[in-house]
């Protein structure tokens, strides 16, 4: 069913475009190509926090399910694509393997402590901020690398990685520090 | 309103956003990002890192036919989709007194005009009360209630604690602690908080699992025992 009206059709579209299609207009096609590129990523994703393998597929379909769902709120000024999954994904896992809630501020709260200034649109900067990350990504030091993948992928406080791994939690800090300054830098694009 | 000058640090916020804080930490970190901009924001920056670090993840094929089979449960699902609650909602008069998340989990414990009820306080000590609101492996998440002027003792534990002020404040040797401020204690630290004046209303958490041993890396700059 190939659809040459569908955005989608159109093969340079980044996979911000396709979520956007996907919210705005329900595009199965856009959608398949956003499958296509994360769910084997969330497959991974969910195998290294312990899923085995069939019930990571079923946990990848479900967080797919959710990006389908949840498409039309995606702003790609305030968050890459990938961003975005990642968030959705990580919610999903804490509470269908954690059987716990992830607590989370509510954009729209009238109890929340304002921004200084509405932020601008930041959609050409989240672009562009997202390939610095990627660089300063690759650039790491192994063990900050290292350090961070953990921080990210298991289920653990970087208290409790300082444990299991048998690195001393000062350690640990002083390198995710380190790694979390980096990638800050890219991400302001500040050197 | 005046915004936090005590942060949760780097570390707690990578925990945060990678997903690796019990949900009592959690509900903590982010009670203080609903009244700290900056925190939300790197928070927003950490979760660019898992965004980045999720796209270089080796992909790992899917059984044949997954595809097709979420489209078919797109099909049954229909045109609806979940709509978020609407974001132009009348803002409530008064506005709400406790921000979220922290005010789903107050549910059923607050009066009309948003404050907490007097019903379901337990002595903690003389001039100190806490309701529980988490009961997990990791530990107990507490509201906890002081009366002006009561001073915390000093004692030990094996964890962090968490603490945000929620309505009035404390002080210690480590300075004055407000609305929004959140407090990191481990047990490396010896001190003794008294409430301010007008007493002080706060969420308390513990970050359990820890067993921390030796005096590696006590960068953390607080220890509040309630």
């Amino acid at each position: 069913m190939q659809d040459q009206n569908s955005p989608a059709a159109d093969s340079d579209l980044s996979l911000e475009d396709l979520l956007v299609a996907v919210g705005r207009e329900r595009d199965r096609q856009a959608f398949g190509v956003l499958f296509g590129h994360f769910a084997p990523r969330l497959k991974t994703y969910l195998r290294r926090l312990g899923c085995e393998s069939g019930g990571a597929e079923e946990l990848v379909q479900e967080v797919m399910l959710l990006v389908w769902r949840r498409a039309e709120t995606y702003d790609p000024a305030q968050a890459s694509a990938g961003t975005w999954v990642f968030t959705i994904a990580r919610n999903k896992r804490i509470d269908a393997l954690r059987r716990e809630q992830r607590p989370e501020i509510d954009p729209d709260d009238p109890a929340l402590v304002p921004e200084p200034q509405q932020p601008a649109d930041r959609r050409i900067e989240v672009k562009e901020s997202s390939g610095r990350l990627r660089a300063a990504l690759k650039d790491l030091p192994p063990e900050q690398a290292a350090l961070l993948r953990m921080a990210y992928f298991e289920d653990k406080p970087h208290s409790l990685i300082s444990i299991e791994n048998g690195i001393p939690l000062g350690t640990v800090k002083s390198r995710l520090r380190l790694a979390v300054e980096r990638l800050r830098k890219a991400l302001r694009d500040v050197e | 309103m005046t915004r936090p000058s005590h942060h949760p640090g780097d570390m707690l916020l990578i925990d945060y956003a990678g997903g690796g804080l019990c949900e009592g930490a959690s509900l903590a970190v982010a009670t203080h990002m609903a009244y700290c901009p900056a925190c939300r924001h790197a928070v927003s920056e950490m979760e660019a890192v898992g965004g980045a670090l999720l796209d270089e993840l080796e992909p790992e094929p899917l059984s044949p036919g997954c595809l097709e089979a979420l489209m078919a449960r797109l099909d049954r699902e229909g045109p609806r989709t979940e709509r978020p609650a609407p974001s132009c909602r009348a803002a409530p008069f008064p506005p709400p007194r406790y921000p979220e998340p922290l005010r789903s989990y107050l549910r059923g414990r607050l009066a009309a005009d948003g404050t907490l009820g007097a019903g379901g306080w337990r002595f903690i000590q003389p001039g100190m009360r806490g309701i529980n609101l988490i009961s997990e492996a990791a530990g107990t998440t507490r509201l906890v209630r002081m009366r002006g002027g009561v001073a915390v003792p000093r004692h030990t534990h094996g964890g962090i604690e968490l603490t945000v002020v929620l309505e009035g404040g404390f002080s210690d040797e480590f300075g004055s602690f407000g609305p929004g401020d959140l407090a990191v204690g481990d047990c490396s630290l010896n001190h003794a908080p008294v409430s301010d004046p007008e007493g002080c209303l706060c969420l308390n958490a513990t970050i359990g699992g820890l067993r921390l041993t030796g005096p590696v890396g006590r960068l953390l700059n607080r220890f509040i025992r309630f």
